[in-house]
């Protein structure tokens, strides 16, 4: 029965779109005439099928707002994705209106050319930073702290009327952890590791690549062949590797894991970061500048950090961002897998491990989902806005391309 | 014909030394374990003679050297060793099948891997190149912009994220697909293709935006050439350019970055196949990593590594193939 329903609206759409384009044929605007007449039938069902898209989610929005409980459990989270992307929409816009006002010619002037996306996401991580340093602060309770006689309640809310506790605004874990204040530190754990990581990564990748383009010959061929052999295995799969056997040595030796895996994912990104250094480095060296200061007599360690290293700066820097979304990812996806971020340290990858299983119920409550939404969307939000970011610098670097 | 030749002759024998080179990094950082396999099979409260029978049974008092090749020649004989796990855990875990040895606990979940591998293929191909032309066609228009965002998103979330927000709204909310996919041998096709048509959505959508925004990048780099010009003057509709004209000439590109992109797959797999328990090869590896079930980590991880090297190997004679330059030498 369904199925009629389906094609009837689809048969229904050509048509609008037909005659949409018929219509406005007809009128008479003259800067809208060349527009309908040239416009391939195709163009106008896009029209139609996204003017239906926008009408279905408006009619959505409100049946997540219906009093009938079954129907507004269907449409909660369609609900506040949308109320999320308008909120969102809006902190952007006003925070680039607040750039392009505020602050020093050069700032007035790098925000007055800034896609919505791209304020969205400086002001993400602006957000993101300020959680992760003063999260001792922010934090109503401890990461670690299990609070006693508390039962495991993981509806937001505080609603003491369907079982919340108001002392607990995202409800508690499963051994009576604040949810809220764990979410908080996450901040603090996997982006303080992830960024860790990534600068780790980059000092490794970045020495050896400008060496390697410096003094080439027999220490590039070797590290470069070590590298192509290091790239030819799966970076997530060889992770998992190294972390089996790092968790054999890891109470031999006293280190925590933790230690263990930074260093592990920073040596496996450093061979991109490696190959990206060399070849900036490679376009460098055989510049005169560099000629000169070799005839100067200068030694490795000035050529390398002050002829090279201000000089390939920038193409390392959107490199940065890149990279530390997939160490973020990588660190992210171990966490989730059980052998990342180690317990008592709080991180958003585990927390959706940890409880994952709840979204099953969103069926009869919604907010039973919400925790593992907020952790897995925590990390999803970061690497998006970071991605706009580095997306608006490319852009802007490469000129108008297109 | 013969240049081709030798530049794919050249590949194969290079992808052949890595595969080599590959097996001896991962064979030389599981030896470097402290302790032994004996001590790791019989646990601590081991006597030094039970040690030394079962390193004598096992060849561990061998050199490294003799062993890498005993463990190499075993795995292209296909015989991939013995689990640990198999004789401690098999009781409990469920799977056993009588299964004895890594190469028949692998089998099957290798088949169901490259199953689910199949399907997304399947699927992300090609909707990723339909929608890479239309984000050319109607390039820097609303659409373009609202696709450009849509994949940048998810591109940029972990895999998890995009699996759970899935299950919420495809398996909880609308009980269209089931959130598990618990497939089993003799499971009828339609069956096996509803069940696992979560995990492979999710592994769609994380390789579309790649192939996509490649496929658009392809086909509007060409666009600025003349030939299309000539193309768009002769009165062509701008679809008929793009499909006849623009596309035949950015398919290395493209097809490069398919074969990348199911290389990619391999590792977007152990995820996906933990979230959804989808038993294949992903699902083994992790368990067996949390077990530090050391012979069967190395089994998954060579074959993890083979398949990546192989389809990055296709990437390259499929592009040099797609070369006519190449193809036909003056």
């Amino acid at each position: 029965m369904m199925w009629y329903w389906y094609l009837a609206v689809l048969v229904g759409m050509c048509g609008l779109a037909w005659l949409f384009r018929w219509k406005g044929q007809q009128m008479d605007w003259s800067e809208f005439n060349n527009k309908f007449r040239d416009m391939p039938y195709s163009v106008a069902f896009g029209y139609v099928l996204g003017l239906a898209i926008l009408l279905w989610l408006y009619w959505a929005y409100f049946q997540g707002h219906s009093l009938h409980q079954e129907t507004a459990n269907k449409f909660f989270f369609l609900r506040i994705a949308i109320e999320g992307f308008i909120i969102f929409a809006i902190a952007a816009w006003v925070f680039r209106l607040f750039g392009r006002n505020v602050g020093t010619a050069g700032t007035k002037k790098l925000f007055r050319s800034m896609p919505l996306t791209a304020s969205f996401g400086i002001l993400t991580i602006l957000i993101y930073a300020i959680f992760a340093i003063f999260a001792g602060a922010i934090a109503p309770y401890g990461q670690e702290s299990i609070i006693p006689g508390v039962a495991a309640n993981i509806i937001p809310g505080g609603d003491p009327e369907l079982g919340g506790n108001p002392d607990f605004p995202l409800g508690t874990d499963q051994i009576g952890r604040d949810i809220l204040s764990r979410l908080i530190y996450g901040a603090q754990n996997t982006v303080g590791i992830a960024f860790a990581t990534t600068v780790l990564a980059f000092l490794l990748g970045g020495t050896f690549g400008f060496l390697a383009a410096t003094l080439g010959g027999w220490l590039d061929q070797l590290l470069s062949r070590a590298v192509d052999v290091l790239m030819a295995i799966p970076s997530l799969i060889f992770a998992l590797l190294l972390m089996t056997i790092a968790s054999v040595w890891a109470p031999q030796l006293g280190i925590p894991l933790t230690v263990f895996m930074v260093v592990i994912i920073a040596v496996i990104d450093s061979t991109r970061v490696y190959r990206l250094a060399r070849a900036v480095g490679q376009n460098i060296v055989v510049m005169d500048y560099i000629e000169a200061a070799k005839l100067r007599g200068e030694g490795l360690g000035y050529l390398v950090f002050k002829e090279i290293l201000p000089n390939a700066t920038a193409p390392l820097l959107a490199e940065f961002g890149l990279r530390f979304c997939f160490v973020f990812l990588t660190i992210a996806a171990l966490s989730f897998l059980g052998v990342g971020i180690q317990p008592p340290l709080a991180d958003w990858g585990t927390m959706v491990r940890d409880l994952g299983g709840f979204v099953n119920f969103a069926q009869f409550a919604p907010m039973a989902a919400t925790a593992p939404l907020l952790a897995a969307g925590a990390i999803a939000l970061l690497t998006v806005a970071v991605n706009f970011v580095v997306d608006w610098m490319l852009q802007k670097s490469s000129g108008l391309k297109e | 014909m013969g240049n081709v030749l030798t530049i794919i002759l050249q590949r194969l024998a290079l992808g052949l030394l890595t595969l080599l080179i590959v097996s001896i990094v991962i064979f030389v950082a599981v030896n470097l374990l402290p302790g032994n396999f004996a001590e790791a099979i019989l646990g601590q409260g081991a006597t030094p003679d039970a040690i030394a029978s079962i390193e004598r049974d096992l060849g561990l008092d061998q050199p490294l050297v003799t062993r890498y090749f005993q463990w190499l020649g075993g795995v292209l004989r296909g015989d991939l060793g013995t689990s640990f796990a198999q004789a401690n855990f098999a009781s409990f875990s469920g799977t056993t099948s009588g299964a004895t040895t890594i190469a028949e606990q692998i089998a099957p979940r290798f088949g169901n891997t490259m199953f689910l591998a199949m399907i997304t293929a399947a699927i992300a191909v090609p909707f990723s190149i339909i929608l890479g032309i239309l984000a050319a066609l109607y390039r820097n228009t609303v659409f373009d912009r609202a696709t450009n965002i849509f994949t940048l998103t998810s591109i940029s979330s972990p895999e998890f994220f995009l699996a759970y927000i899935l299950i919420l709204f495809l398996a909880v909310l609308n009980p269209i697909f089931p959130s598990l996919s618990n497939i089993f041998e003799g499971m009828p096709f339609s069956e096996r293709v509803e069940k696992s048509m979560l995990p492979a959505l999710t592994l769609t959508l994380v390789v579309t935006a790649h192939m996509m925004r490649m496929t658009r990048a392809a086909i509007i780099n060409l666009l600025a050439s003349p030939y299309i010009e000539m193309a768009r003057l002769k009165g062509l509709s701008p679809m008929r350019v793009i499909v006849k004209h623009a596309l035949p000439n950015a398919l290395a590109p493209i097809i490069n970055v398919i074969a990348l992109n199911l290389a990619y797959l391999i590792t977007g797999v152990v995820v996906v196949e933990v979230v959804f328990v989808y038993p294949g090869i992903g699902q083994l590896f992790v368990d067996s990593v949390k077990i530090r079930d050391i012979p069967v980590v190395q089994a998954c991880c060579l074959i993890f590594a083979t398949a990546f090297i192989l389809l990055n190997l296709t990437a390259d004679i499929m592009s040099i193939l797609s070369n006519p330059r190449l193809r036909h030498p003056k």
